[in-house]
């Protein structure tokens, strides 16, 4: 029944692409009511209860401005870069497991959209593609900032790409498999050490990787304090500056969908995914990346902003070495069995 | 003091090279820019990100205030003053009664004085809160340009209660304040001399120790002693290299010699440094503010009226004759300073801000000029810029702390 199958994956797909972009622009009203209170502000309170209906005029608003491509700007390319930022950003919850299957009307529906046996590489590689519509959109625009802001992209993009994969090795040696499915099964056996249960979580075998990863994702998404490609008080809006209305709000899409994405990701590699105490399930995942979210705003509201070269030496000479020590370390715990974890 | 002998000129043309090859990109930044702090424009010639030239234009906010003064009678060039320093208009104010003052032999009560004090060192916390802020959100530290913010309403509550003006306060008077103090105003002082250190504390508790923030100031923008003398640098540019000049110490104005504070200066001139002497001020500001509120009377006057200089009392205007004649002259006219030149400088939140007056005798000056301590300070930016990347100059921006008002007047 491979028809049903595929339908059943179109269906989930489709659930989860509307639930990514709900949860998107609900992503910029909490980062805004979180930075407000952190910064003694109110946030947006004026639209709906607790401005909760924001982001939808938000979104109206942007919907309605004035498409403008500057006179020097390469059109085709310069139309299309944003469309391929946003187009790629969702793709990587694809792989995501939000859970068992689930049995209705005597369908089984995986709560997955497509379980890949190399799914992490898979969202890896979405990362690197998704860098072409900030590259692109930055060359096309033909402003100057742009430009830099786009040079700056690619260069933090390719390094902390290299981290963020090799950050991860550690991971799949532990869970053997590259699949996400099966590092959360991995992470659902218990742990017992002595006296202590503990859940076979990664983040507790894979401190260092973990740390790395976050580091990583955080410069991966462009997020303070490494959001240097759009540094507002050096490049004005570095790689968007031109774009205006639906156009800009793409690239401010792919941005936010990039980090509920890497959110969850975190969450399923590192801290069990939808396992945890009581009753396993997608709640558990959802809090577990609501609170990397909170944790990215958090870094925006404290942290000033790293200088270029100071952001490639920290991935170079620091992250880099870090991730392969870590990957050599846990190469030889595995060789020679320690603990057999 | 400083010994002037000691130092080595700086050749401007080797510091200035603006001819782009193909290997470089001209960046225009600005006048319209998040951060240049207004209207500064700044001509950038960069090989990647390295800025191999930096060339400030200015005078996008010229409005030629020195030339206003010298078409507009002595007392009516006050307000004009909040205008060139808007972030700190109490101290430009202070700066020309007294040279004004000083032109006419004129000594403000000792009441007056000490108010004056007060109010010139909030104005200097106002203004290094708003250079601490804007700073630290140039270089990305998004919060703290809020908290500082949060706590510059409070001393600007403080003007409004006194004067009832917030930004443009038009506050100092030629012969001292024409007003009685509001009877709650020393408690409000005292009230914010109590807070404040703890809002000190806040902020460096987000900065001074922050690898971040650290990484971005530290040895970025470094000037040499002998160079900041030579650019002629006053204020925390002049200290953040280790030169101890400050005018309250060098050339004590109002009642600066009967109160105790120190000087903070750096060591190595760089960006760090002159962030590390801008706080400490803010803390000797307290300082101050709390000696000056024991010490001042809390009854006397507040204006020379004896002087034939200053406005008459309002009370006498409306019983006398004699002094509602000389209001009506002093309105109408002006009064008429004697003849000489006369520079008086004060400590400003950014350095010496010196007023130079020339007076021919008659009710308006023939020569009034301004020297701005952010104009001079600028000229040190192609300085500091040699060999930066393009992100360590909107830190150089920051560190200078300019004002637009002031550098173009």
């Amino acid at each position: 029944m491979d028809w049903q199958r595929l339908l059943v994956s179109y269906f989930v797909g489709f659930v989860l692409l509307n639930v990514l972009l709900g949860l998107m622009a609900y992503m910029t009203w909490f980062e805004r009511r979180v930075l407000a209170r952190m910064q003694h502000r109110v946030g947006p309170n004026r639209t709906g209860p607790f401005g909760l209906l924001q982001p939808i005029a938000d979104g109206i608003k942007l919907l309605a401005k004035e498409d403008i491509v500057p006179a020097n700007a390469d059109r085709l390319v310069f139309l299309v870069a944003p469309l391929l930022s946003f187009a790629l950003a969702p793709l990587g919850a694809a792989v995501i497991p939000f859970g068992e299957s689930l049995h209705l009307f005597g369908l089984e529906i995986p709560l997955l959209v497509a379980d890949i046996n190399v799914a992490v590489l898979y969202v890896l590689a979405l990362g690197s593609i998704g860098v072409y519509g900030i590259i692109l959109g930055g060359y096309a625009s033909g402003n100057r900032y742009s430009l830099l802001g786009a040079l700056r992209s690619t260069a933090q993009v390719i390094s902390y790409e290299l981290v963020l994969g090799l950050s991860l090795v550690g991971v799949f040696i532990l869970a053997g498999s590259f699949s996400l499915q099966d590092i959360l099964r991995e992470q659902q056996r218990v742990l017992v050490i002595g006296p202590l249960t503990l859940p076979n979580w990664y983040i507790l075998s894979q401190p260092l990787a973990f740390a790395l990863f976050l580091i990583a994702a955080v410069a991966e998404t462009n997020r303070a304090p490494f959001d240097l490609p759009e540094a507002e008080t050096e490049l004005v809006a570095g790689y968007f500056t031109e774009y205006s209305g639906f156009r800009f709000s793409f690239y401010f899409l792919a941005e936010y969908i990039n980090m509920i994405v890497v959110s969850l990701l975190a969450g399923t590699l590192f801290v069990g995914g939808i396992d945890g105490p009581f009753a396993d399930g997608v709640w558990w995942l959802a809090l577990k990346a609501l609170f990397f979210l909170f944790f990215y705003v958090w870094l925006r509201a404290t942290l000033p902003r790293f200088r270029y070269d100071q952001l490639m030496g920290l991935a170079w000479k620091v992250l880099l070495p870090l991730a392969l020590l870590n990957i050599g370390l846990t190469g030889l715990v595995r060789l020679w069995g320690i603990g057999a974890l | 003091m400083i010994d002037f002998s000691q130092s080595t000129p700086v050749i401007l043309s080797e510091v200035r090279q603006l001819t782009p090859t193909r290997r470089e990109l001209v960046l225009n930044m600005g006048p319209q820019h998040p951060s240049t702090h207004g209207v500064l424009r700044i001509r950038l010639t960069l090989e990647g990100e390295t800025v191999i030239a930096c060339d400030p234009v200015i005078g996008y906010l010229h409005r030629g205030v020195e030339k206003l003064g010298e078409s507009h009678r002595y007392a009516q060039f006050v307000p004009w003053t909040d205008r060139t320093d808007y972030v700190a208009a109490p101290s430009n104010n202070l700066g020309y009664v007294l040279a004004v003052e000083k032109l006419c032999g004129i000594q403000a009560p000792e009441r007056a004085q000490y108010w004056r004090m007060i109010m010139a060192e909030l104005t200097r916390l106002a203004s290094h809160l708003v250079w601490l802020g804007t700073h630290a959100l140039d270089i990305g530290a998004l919060s703290v340009s809020l908290y500082t913010f949060r706590d510059r309403e409070l001393i600007l509550d403080i003007f409004e209660k006194f004067c009832g003006a917030r930004l443009t306060t038009n506050m100092m008077e030629i012969g001292g304040f024409s007003r009685e103090i509001p009877p709650e105003l020393p408690e409000m002082v005292r009230e914010f001399c109590r807070y404040f250190p703890k809002a000190i504390q806040q902020y460096e508790d987000l900065l001074t120790e922050n690898p971040i923030w650290l990484a971005r100031t530290k040895g970025v923008g470094i000037i040499e002693p002998d160079v900041a003398i030579n650019y002629g640098l006053t204020g925390a540019c002049l200290r953040g290299s280790g030169v101890n000049y400050d005018v309250r110490k060098a050339m004590p104005y109002l009642l600066y010699d009967r109160v105790e504070f120190d000087v903070p200066l750096g060591t190595h001139g760089d960006v760090y440094d002159r962030y590390l002497v801008r706080i400490e001020e803010m803390r000797q500001s307290i300082r101050i503010i709390e000696q000056c509120l024991e010490q001042v009377p809390t009854d006397g006057p507040l204006m020379a009226y004896e002087s034939q200089y200053v406005i008459p009392p309002h009370k006498n205007v409306m019983t006398t004759a004699e002094d509602m004649q000389r209001h009506f002259i002093w309105v109408i006219k002006g009064f008429s300073p004697p003849k000489g030149e006369v520079y008086h400088a004060v400590e400003h939140s950014k350095g010496e801000l010196g007023y130079y007056i020339v007076s021919d005798g008659s009710p308006i000056p023939y020569r009034l000029r301004i020297r701005s301590p952010d104009f001079v300070n600028l000229q040190s930016l192609p300085y500091m810029a040699q060999g930066a990347m393009l992100a360590d100059i909107v830190a150089l921006i920051g560190t200078i702390d300019i004002v637009l008002g002031s550098v173009d007047r």
